[in-house]
C-alpha cells in the first residue's frame, strides 16, 4: 500500500515531463497509474473483505508515530472510488486540458492529490492520517487556485486553505487529546478502547475539535460556502476532488472515528444537526443556482449533509445506508459533472438558462447524464435506488422522533430530484439552439462520464457485488458484521417504497413549479449574506488592517520606539514573574557590605556618577565628549583598582582614540539639542530608572551568593605550563582563545571597511561615474 | 565596594538606556558608549572584585596563590572594550554621513531604513 501512494507521489513528480513529450497521450498514460492501483485493489479484495490487510513501516517509533496502512472494507471501498474516478478523471483531462499552458502541473497535481488521498484513507495511525489529511488540503488549495492570474481563483483557494486548514489545526489538537487518552495513535487499538474514550473527560472537546476538523473538510454548515467557491478550477478538478472524494474526507473521517467515538446521545445530536441543516441548506441553495457547476456544489453540500446525518444517526440501517450512498454518489456526482465539463466546452457556456435540447448534439454525454441523473433521482434498477431505500429505512427504525427525521430527508431528497431533472432535462430535451463556436468533444469528455453513469447501472443490477461492498465498508463503520440484502428491483410495497415514490413525485413537481418559485427562493437569499461567508469575508477583510496597525506601532522605523518595546517587554514580563512567583528582596547584609568601601574608592563612584550626570545635561557638544571621557576613564580607575592593569591600559587608550575620533569629526555633527516634550522625557526617566534598579538589584543578589570558579583556577595554573605565559588575561586571548581574538579582529576589520564606505562611497556618484562605480 | 559599583552600573544603564531614547542624534552615541561601560563593569563585578591582585605568575612559580583577581572576565571585557570601539567609531561616523545627508539631527525624522517607500 505504501507502494501504491508513493507510485502516484514519483509519477506526480514526472507527469509534466510526459506532458511536454507527449502532450497527447498523457492524460491516458496518467491513468495507467490509478487504475492498475484499482485493479490491484479489486485482487486483493477478497482478503481486504475479510480479515483485512495491514501494513506497518516504523516512522517515528518513540512518539509512536507509524505509518500502518489497513485495507478493510471502508478503506477498500473509499480506495475504489478514489483510484477508480482518478482513472477516469485523469483520461478526461487529457482532453479536457489539451493544449491549455501548464498542462502537466495539473496532472503532477492531481496525482500529487490521489496519492495523499489514498494515503488518508489508507492510514490506521492518526499522526499519519492527519499528515496525509493536510497534503489533501494543500494539493487541493493549489487546484482550486489554477488559474492564479485571476483575483477570483486565488480569493477561492485561499478561503479553502484556510477554512480547511483552520479545521485541520483543530483536528490535530483532537487527534492529541485522543492519543493522551487513549495512550497510542493506532485507529484500530482506538477503536478496541471506545469505553476509555467515551468516559474520558475531554471526550466533548474531543468531539468538537473532530468535529471542526471534519465540518470545515466535508463543507458542512457552517463552512459550507468554501465548496461552491472551489468551483474555479478547472472541471476535472471539481469532478475528483469537490464531489467524487476529498471532500468526503470529514465523513470518512467520522465514519473511521465511529467504532471510537460514535454511538454516544453527544455524537448523534452534534453530527445529526449538522447534517440535517447542511443537507437542507445545500438543497435550497442548489435549486436557485443557474451556474450548472455551482449548481452541482450545492447538491454535493447537501449530500455530504446527508451522510453526515446518516454516521450522526449510526444504527446498523443507517451505517449500511451511508455506504450505499457514498459509493452512489460519487458515480453519479462524477459522472453529472463530467457532462457539465464536456458542454461547457462544447458550448462555451455553463448557464442553465442558455442550454437546451443538447441530446442531439452530444447523446452520449445525453446518454451518461440520464444514467447519473436516474441514479440521483433515485430511481429503480440504479444503485442510489437502493441508498435511498436504505436511508428512509434508516429514518423509519430510528427510534426517536422518527417522522421529523423522516421529513426532513424527504425534503433533501426532493432537492436532489430536481438537480438530477436539471442536469438532465432541462439541458437536454426540447428544441435545440444553435451555438456560435460550437464544437463536438473528444471521446475522453464523454467516456469518461458514461463509464461512472453506467456503472451505476450495472450496480444496481448486480445487487450481490453492492451488498458485499457497501456491506464491509458498513461494518467496518459500525463495528459489528453487517449483511446488507438488495434485490433488482422491489418485490413487494413497502413504506419506503412509498417515501421514495413520493420523493420523485414532489421532485417532478417542484421542478415543473421553478419558474414560480423563484421569488421565494430570492427572498430567502438575503439572509444569506449575514451568514458565514459574509463573517469569513470580514475576518479577512479585516486581519490586514488589524495587522498594519500592530506593524505600525511596533515597527514604525522609529530606533528609539524598539529600544522602548524592549525594554518595556523586559520590564513587566520580569515585575509580572516577581508579583506573580514571588522572588528575591533586597540581601539584608548591605550595610556590612557596604562599609569595607574605602575613602579613595568612594571618591571615584562620586566622579563617575558625576561626569554622569554631566553627560545628561550636557548643552554643548564639547561638554559631552569630555563627561563621556571622565566616565570612562573612571571606569579605567575601577579596572587599575580590583587588578586589571590590561584593562585599564586598553581602556584609557581607547577613551585617547574616541577623544580624537570625535574631534576629527566634531564640526560635521549636529549639535547636542533638546527635542522631547517634556512628559516624554518624564517617561522615559520613569523606565529607564526602574530598568537601571532592576540592573543593581540584580547585581546585589548575585554577588551575595557563593561563587565556585573553575575557570579561574584553571587558567591561572595552566597559563605558565601551557602557554609560557605570566600574564594570564594576555595567555587567554592569544592562546588558549586565540579563536575569539581573531573573530574580535575580523569585527574591527569590518567596522573599518564600514567607515571607509561611508566616507568614501557615495550612492549619488554611482550614477555620475557610469558602470566603474563601486 | 560591590554595593557602590551596583549603584554605579544601574546608574549607568539608566542613563545609557534614557540618552539613547533621545530623538538626538549625538545622544544616541553618547547611549551607547554609556552602556558598553555598564556592561563591562558588570561583567567585571559579578566574577567578585579582588583589590590589587591581577592574574600574573610570579618569575619562576608555575601558579598563583589565592587571592588573585580572576582572568577570565579580563578577558571577556578586553574583547569587548575594542569591540565597542569599532561600533561607537562607526556609529559616529554613520551618524555624521546621515546628518550630511538629511540635514537633519531629530531621528524621528529618519525612518526610511525601515520605509522602502519613503527613500524615493
Amino acid at each position: 500500500m505504501l507502494n501504491a501512494v508513493l507510485a502516484a507521489f514519483v509519477l506526480a513528480f514526472a507527469a509534466p515531463l510526459v506532458a511536454r513529450h507527449m502532450p497527447r497521450q498523457v492524460g491516458t498514460i496518467a491513468a495507467l497509474l490509478p487504475a492498475g492501483i484499482f485493479v490491484w485493489l479489486l485482487n486483493q479484495a477478497e482478503m481486504a473483505l475479510g480479515p483485512g490487510v495491514v501494513e506497518r513501516w516504523p516512522w517515528s517509533p518513540l512518539p509512536g508515530v507509524a505509518l500502518t496502512f489497513r485495507l478493510d472494507g471502508l478503506s477498500l471501498l473509499m480506495a475504489l472510488i478514489i483510484s477508480g474516478v482518478g482513472a477516469l478523471i485523469l483520461f478526461y483531462a487529457g482532453a479536457y486540458m489539451h493544449g491549455q499552458a501548464q498542462a502537466g502541473r495539473l496532472y503532477a497535481l492531481l496525482l500529487a492529490f490521489m496519492a495523499s488521498m489514498l494515503g488518508l484513507v489508507l492510514a490506521d495511525n492518526l499522526i499519519a492520517l492527519f499528515v496525509f489529511w493536510e497534503l489533501t488540503s494543500i494539493t487541493s488549495f493549489l487546484l482550486i487556485g489554477w488559474h492564479f492570474q485571476e483575483e477570483r481563483s486565488r480569493a477561492a483557494a485561499l478561503q479553502a486553505l484556510i477554512v480547511t486548514g483552520g479545521g485541520g489545526l483543530a483536528l490535530l489538537a483532537g487527534f492529541v487529546l485522543i492519543g493522551l487518552v487513549g495512550g497510542t495513535w493506532e485507529i484500530a487499538e482506538l477503536s478496541a478502547q471506545a469505553g476509555t474514550l467515551q468516559d474520558s473527560v475531554v471526550y466533548l472537546p474531543i468531539l468538537l475539535l473532530l468535529w471542526l476538523g471534519a465540518a470545515s473538510k466535508s463543507a458542512q454548515f457552517p463552512f459550507h460556502f468554501w465548496l461552491p467557491g472551489a468551483m474555479v478550477a478547472p472541471t476535472p478538478v471539481s469532478a475528483y476532488l469537490h464531489s467524487a472524494t476529498m471532500v468526503k474526507a470529514g465523513v470518512y473521517l467520522l465514519a473511521r472515528l465511529s467504532p471510537a467515538l460514535g454511538g454516544t446521545s453527544e455524537w448523534s445530536l452534534l453530527f445529526m444537526v449538522t447534517g440535517l441543516v447542511t443537507l437542507l441548506l445545500g438543497g435550497w441553495l442548489s435549486l436557485k443556482q443557474n451556474d450548472m457547476k455551482r449548481m452541482l456544489a450545492y447538491s454535493t453540500v447537501s449530500s455530504l449533509g446527508l451522510l453526515v446525518t446518516l454516521l450522526g444517526l449510526g444504527t446498523k440501517l443507517a451505517t449500511e445506508a451511508a455506504a450505499l450512498y457514498l459509493l452512489a454518489h460519487a458515480l453519479f456526482k462524477g459522472a453529472l459533472f463530467m457532462v457539465a465539463g464536456a458542454i461547457d466546452h462544447a458550448t462555451g457556456t455553463r448557464d442553465l438558462r442558455r442550454l437546451r435540447g443538447l441530446a442531439g448534439a452530444l447523446p452520449t454525454s445525453a446518454l451518461a447524464a440520464g444514467l447519473a441523473g436516474l441514479s440521483m433521482a433515485g430511481l429503480p434498477l440504479l444503485a442510489g435506488f437502493a441508498a435511498k431505500e436504505f436511508i428512509y429505512e434508516a429514518a423509519l427504525f430510528s427510534g426517536g422522533g422518527v417522522w421529523i427525521l423522516t421529513l426532513l430527508l424527504l425534503a433533501g431528497n426532493v432537492a436532489f430530484v430536481v438537480v438530477a431533472q436539471q442536469m438532465t432535462l432541462r439541458i437536454f430535451a426540447g428544441a435545440s439552439l444553435s451555438f456560435e463556436s460550437f464544437h463536438a468533444p473528444a471521446i475522453p469528455l464523454w467516456l469518461a462520464a458514461l463509464v461512472p453513469g453506467a456503472l451505476g447501472l450495472a450496480l444496481g443490477l448486480l445487487p450481490d457485488v453492492t451488498a458485499t461492498l457497501a456491506g464491509a465498508a458498513a461494518r467496518a463503520i459500525y463495528g459489528a458484521p453487517v449483511t446488507i440484502h438488495l434485490f433488482v428491483l422491489p418485490g413487494s410495497v413497502t413504506p419506503m417504497l412509498l417515501l421514495s415514490a413520493l420523493t420523485i413525485a414532489a421532485g417532478i413537481l417542484l421542478y415543473r413549479r421553478r419558474v414560480q418559485l423563484e421569488p421565494w427562493l430570492n427572498w430567502l437569499d438575503q439572509g444569506a449574506r449575514l451568514g458565514p461567508e459574509g463573517a469569513f469575508q470580514r475576518l479577512v477583510e479585516g486581519l490586514p488592517h488589524f495587522a498594519a496597525r500592530v506593524t505600525a506601532l511596533q515597527q514604525n522605523g522609529r530606533l528609539r520606539s524598539y529600544v522602548l518595546w524592549i525594554v518595556g517587554t523586559w520590564l513587566l514580563l520580569l515585575g509580572l514573574t516577581w508579583a506573580l512567583r514571588g522572588g528575591p528582596g533586597l540581601p539584608a547584609n548591605l550595610l556590612v557590605r557596604l562599609s569595607d568601601l574605602r575613602f579613595h574608592e568612594l571618591i571615584l563612584v562620586l566622579v563617575i556618577l558625576a561626569g554622569l550626570a554631566s553627560v545628561m545635561l550636557a548643552n554643548t557638544l564639547m561638554t559631552l565628549i569630555v563627561s563621556l571621557g571622565v566616565v570612562g576613564i573612571g571606569t579605567a580607575i575601577v579596572f587599575i583598582l580590583f587588578g586589571a592593569p590590561d584593562l585599564a591600559m586598553t581602556q584609557f587608550s581607547i577613551e585617547t582614540l574616541g577623544v580624537i575620533l570625535f574631534v576629527l569629526v566634531l564640526y560635521r555633527l549636529p549639535g547636542v539639542v533638546r527635542l522631547s516634550p517634556r512628559r516624554t522625557v518624564l517617561r522615559d526617566s520613569i523606565l529607564t530608572g526602574l530598568a537601571g534598579a532592576v540592573i543593581t538589584l540584580m547585581i546585589l543578589i548575585i554577588t551575595d551568593l557563593p561563587l565556585v570558579s573553575p575557570l579561574k583556577t584553571w587558567f591561572a595554573g595552566a597559563s605558565e605550563p601551557l602557554g609560557h605565559g605570566h600574564n594570564v588575561v594576555n595567555v587567554i586571548l592569544v592562546d588558549f582563545r586565540a579563536i575569539d581574538t581573531l573573530g574580535e579582529i575580523t569585527v574591527l576589520g569590518i567596522a573599518a571597511i564600514g567607515i571607509f564606505a561611508l566616507l568614501k562611497l557615495r550612492p549619488g556618484r554611482k550614477v555620475a561615474e557610469g558602470k566603474d562605480g563601486p | 565596594m560591590e554595593v557602590a559599583l551596583a549603584i554605579v552600573i544601574g546608574a549607568l544603564y539608566a542613563a545609557g538606556l534614557y540618552m539613547m531614547l533621545r530623538r538626538s542624534m549625538v545622544k544616541l552615541i553618547a547611549g551607547l558608549v554609556l552602556l558598553g561601560y555598564a556592561s563591562n563593569l558588570l561583567i567585571f563585578v559579578v566574577s567578585r572584585l579582588t583589590r590589587a591582585r591581577p592574574p600574573l605568575v610570579p618569575e619562576g612559580a608555575q601558579g598563583i596563590a589565592e587571592p588573585f583577581a580572576d582572568p577570565v572576565p579580563q578577558a571577556l571585557i578586553l574583547t569587548a572594550i575594542v569591540i565597542g570601539f569599532g561600533l561607537q567609531a562607526f556609529a559616529l561616523v554613520l551618524v555624521r554621513r546621515a546628518y550630511q545627508a538629511v540635514n537633519n539631527d531629530d531621528l524621528d525624522q529618519v525612518t526610511a531604513s525601515d520605509r522602502p517607500d519613503l527613500q524615493q
